[in-house]
């Protein structure tokens, strides 16, 4: 399975943290656990000094945009403890979305909400120093949104965005049975993209 | 008579006063002092997260190498390492040993940039620098030996890695190791007791142990503090597991204790390669896999211990041959949460030279 090693299962944090602070708890799933998105500080804070879980550091934070909402990731870790916690929020507002920062749990927060907040368009409150991180201050939109360059609702950026392409065709040769990615016949010269000639 | 001090703003860069890449600072100078400090980065923003959500994943290695340019390798693993997961592909024995030789070679590699510059920031203009990039030169012949490229190597592959090295690199990687360790004392002793490099960087730059933790430093800055964290222990991935080595950390938290750890880690990574050439076994390289390969539905964050710490990949599968999201946990950008904090109140020469101790990668920092 895709979860890591040492990652703790998000039913066991979800009881826990549940108990602790009722109702901050969303869903749970094997890897992850989701809590409200208006109480995400409260929750990190409890993670990060509650004994059984000593998520002390904030190894990663990130955003993925899911066309309707917004899912920000965070990956926490005990250094002492040797575990791993996955927590997610939902942020439904797709055309202005905003979550409370984690910077006053986690100071490593700081360029990651930055580097979020550029890309995909999320504003985090109370962050101390909420600016671009690599665009410059005008740039219009945010590049990693999935409608940045203009693609319809419902679609997926991504290999479908070439529209000339026939899929299933293309489909067809990449998982031919015995075609595979380190030993491309040479001989049978590019017929990868375009169907063969 | 009275002097007025008023503050004002100096532009350090964009170009990094030494060669780091294209990072420029604005600090708020009082006197010598510095008050408040902004940094811009952006410079090399080529939207990598962004172009990889419309390529396959194995067309996503090559990009990789541009990434953190100074630890190709490193971000190939990451990447490969996250993708099998997902993929759940199987890797050869030798592959992953091949992997942990090519990683390790990358860290001292990384390790030796990293200390040479330190070293330049620090005054010592480009004579231990130079005697750094000698064991560098002879690690990217090593590479290109193997696949054509000293620094994007794109040498990892999803299942395995492109080629096995020809049997020239084998005599060629057993004289770098034996001449390896007395090197390492050659820098030692060019740097270590010199007076002048004592008194710039011990008690500069001072992070805590809990600072570092809670600013997500990793890497040698996070040992540097003496938080003994290495993903390679931690979380054993190729065949770290077999290997005997030492993690090596720091007391200060000081440039120098930063500046120590990372050539004790140069030390024990000629060990654990040694280790590696002993034990690797005969077989295929790469497994092989489709195409367009098709992670089933899903999310993975698989990560290596680089050069400069924890280097992450938080890939999302819709179930097609591209990923839906792909995203780089840069150590080069989340070392530098502490930045400000760390040069508000000190000289700016001070302020360079801890700067420099946390060994940034403008490529990785922007990516």
């Amino acid at each position: 399975m895709p979860a890591g090693p040492h990652q703790l299962d998000g039913h066991r944090i979800a009881a826990r943290l549940g108990a602790a602070l009722p109702g901050v708890v969303m869903r749970a799933t094997d890897e992850w656990v989701e809590v409200a998105p208006e109480r995400v500080q409260e929750a990190l804070r409890w993670l990060r000094d509650a004994e059984e879980f000593d998520a002390a550091q904030l190894s990663n934070l990130t955003a993925v945009d899911r066309h309707t909402h917004f899912e920000v990731v965070y990956h926490l870790q005990s250094l002492d403890l040797n575990q791993q916690v996955v927590v997610k929020a939902i942020v439904a507002d797709h055309e202005a979305p905003s979550l409370p920062s984690a910077y006053p749990v986690y100071k490593g927060a700081l360029l990651q909400e930055r580097e979020v907040y550029d890309l995909m368009g999320i504003r985090f409150a109370d962050h101390p120093d909420m600016r671009r991180l690599f665009l410059w201050e005008g740039f219009p939109g945010h590049p990693l949104r999935k409608d940045f360059l203009g693609i319809g609702h419902g679609q997926t950026s991504g290999l479908q965005r070439f529209p000339n392409e026939d899929l299933a065709d293309r489909d067809r040769m990449m998982n031919a049975g015995n075609l595979t990615s380190q030993e491309m016949p040479r001989e049978a010269g590019g017929s990868m993209a375009s169907g063969g000639h | 008579m009275t002097t007025v001090n008023e503050p004002y703003v100096l532009n350090i860069g964009p170009q990094h006063p030494s060669t780091h890449g294209v990072f420029r600072l604005r600090v708020v100078m009082d006197g010598e002092v510095i008050r408040d400090l902004d940094m811009i980065v952006g410079y090399l923003h080529r939207s990598m997260e962004k172009l990889a959500e419309e390529r396959t994943y194995t067309q996503n290695i090559p990009f990789t190498d541009r990434a953190d340019y100074l630890a190709a390798m490193s971000n190939n693993l990451g990447v490969c390492l996250a993708v099998e997961r997902l993929a759940g592909v199987e890797v050869p024995e030798r592959a992953s040993y091949l992997r942990v030789i090519f990683a390790e070679l990358q860290r001292i590699a990384s390790h030796a940039m990293a200390n040479g510059t330190l070293v330049s920031d620090a005054g010592a203009w480009q004579t231990p620098l130079l005697y750094m990039f000698r064991e560098r030169e002879k690690i990217l012949d090593l590479f290109e030996m193997t696949c054509g490229a000293r620094l994007t190597t794109n040498y990892m592959r999803i299942g395995g890695v492109a080629f096995d090295p020809p049997p020239e690199f084998w005599s060629a990687l057993q004289e770098l190791l034996d001449e390896m360790p007395t090197r390492i004392d050659e820098y030692a002793s060019l740097v270590v007791d010199s007076e002048i490099f004592l008194a710039r960087t011990r008690n500069v730059g001072v992070i805590s142990a809990a600072d570092a933790i809670n600013g997500s430093l990793v890497g040698p800055a996070l040992r540097g503090s003496g938080v003994p964290w290495d993903l390679r222990k931690a979380e054993p991935y190729c065949v770290y597991d077999r290997m005997n080595f030492e993690v090596p950390v720091g007391r200060h938290g000081d440039v120098y204790d930063r500046f120590m750890v990372r050539l004790e880690e140069t030390r024990q990574s000629v060990e654990i390669i040694k280790q590696a050439v002993a034990q690797i076994p005969d077989g295929p390289h790469k497994t092989d896999i489709p195409l367009a390969l098709r992670p089933p539905p899903g999310e993975v964050y698989g990560r290596v211990e680089g050069p400069r710490g924890e280097l992450g990949f938080y890939v999302v599968s819709d179930g097609t041959p591209a990923p839906y999201r792909f995203h780089i946990r840069a150590p080069s950008l989340i070392n530098l949460s502490l930045l400000r904090e760390m040069a508000v109140g000190v000289s700016l020469p001070d302020a360079v030279v801890a700067l420099g101790s946390l060994d940034i990668v403008v490529g990785d920092i922007d990516r």
